[in-house]
């Protein structure tokens, strides 16, 4: 349920125990469990980055493999970066960046590509976001 | 992409700075939130809901931990997809239960691939089955299947303020 939206109200989980048949006091328990066990990662506010102005974008790197370790170090060091995955493939580095306008982008991305071992750099903005929601059905 | 960017004050500044943490696991959580930020509940109440009607807030929601309930395997799956093709055959892959992600995104010189759809599942071979599933559906021949090995980062953006 929470994957989809908890409503903006004085008191959201009433609301939620409401709709699950149960008191507010159980949906709390059970989300601090949920919480503390480590299947919620958070509950909180998704923002729309780019009606706050941001922009952002994939980038792929191939990356000397002896600098691997290195570059991803230096990458995850920059606020912006949120996700950075090792890949398999000609391309083994990727991240997605949130930068508050161009030119800082235009910045990070020239300091990144003149960190040694990194070959090559794609900058693979999104054109058109079909599907954005994480939403999985739990059995 | 081009957004409208709405204009902000101090005190929404504020309340994204302030949602921006987990969401506190009380009765009435705005109202611990506007007494740490100094304004009353139904002040954070109403630029909140401003917020969402603007559409800056998306929802308000939960980040499950995937790797913890059961979704053990996750790859993104790159694809290349004629252009007038694509609107069609993105929706038709969104509609796949097992895809998170779906974006276009713009190729690159020897980089072909404009659909990148992001498959969770229980195992590495139940992501091959499901990629050629999407294959065989949609009648796209040209993919590359990004397998992660290693993550390095994964975090929640913070804008306007770092903490």
């Amino acid at each position: 349920m929470l994957q989809e939206s908890l409503p903006v109200c004085p008191r959201p989980f009433a609301f939620l125990a409401d709709k699950l048949n149960t008191d507010e006091e159980t949906v709390l328990n059970r989300l601090r469990y949920l919480k503390e066990v480590g299947y919620l990662r958070r509950i909180g506010t998704f923002f729309d980055s780019n009606k706050l102005g941001y922009v952002g974008t994939l980038i792929a790197l191939r990356v000397n493999d002896e600098y691997l370790s290195a570059v991803a170090q230096a990458v995850n060091h920059y606020p912006g970066v949120t996700h950075n995955y090792e890949r398999e493939g000609e391309y083994n580095l990727w991240f997605t960046l949130m930068s508050p306008n161009e030119e800082t982008e235009r910045n990070i991305l020239s300091e990144i590509a003149s960190l040694p071992g990194v070959e090559a750099q794609l900058n693979l903005k999104a054109k058109k976001k079909y599907k954005i929601n994480v939403q999985f059905a739990l059995k | 992409m081009n957004a409208t960017v709405c204009p902000l004050d101090e005190a929404d500044i504020k309340i994204i700075c302030a949602l921006q943490r987990d969401l506190p696991l009380v009765s009435a959580p705005y109202k611990q939130m506007a007494e740490d930020i100094g304004i009353t509940e139904d002040e954070f109440l109403r630029r909140m809901q401003r917020l969402l009607d603007k559409g800056i807030i998306r929802k308000m929601g939960a980040v499950l931990r995937h790797r913890e309930v059961g979704y053990v395997a996750n790859v993104l799956c790159v694809w290349e997809v004629a252009e007038e093709k694509l609107a069609k055959i993105a929706r038709r892959m969104s509609r796949h239960p097992a895809v998170s992600h779906c974006y276009d995104r713009y190729t690159a010189p020897g980089w072909p691939y404009n659909l990148y759809t992001m498959i969770h599942a229980k195992s590495r071979n139940e992501c091959e089955k499901i990629a050629a599933e999407l294959e065989r559906e949609c009648g796209v021949t040209n993919r590359v299947m990004l397998y992660t090995r290693k993550e390095w980062k994964k975090t929640s953006m913070k804008y306007f303020c770092e903490d």
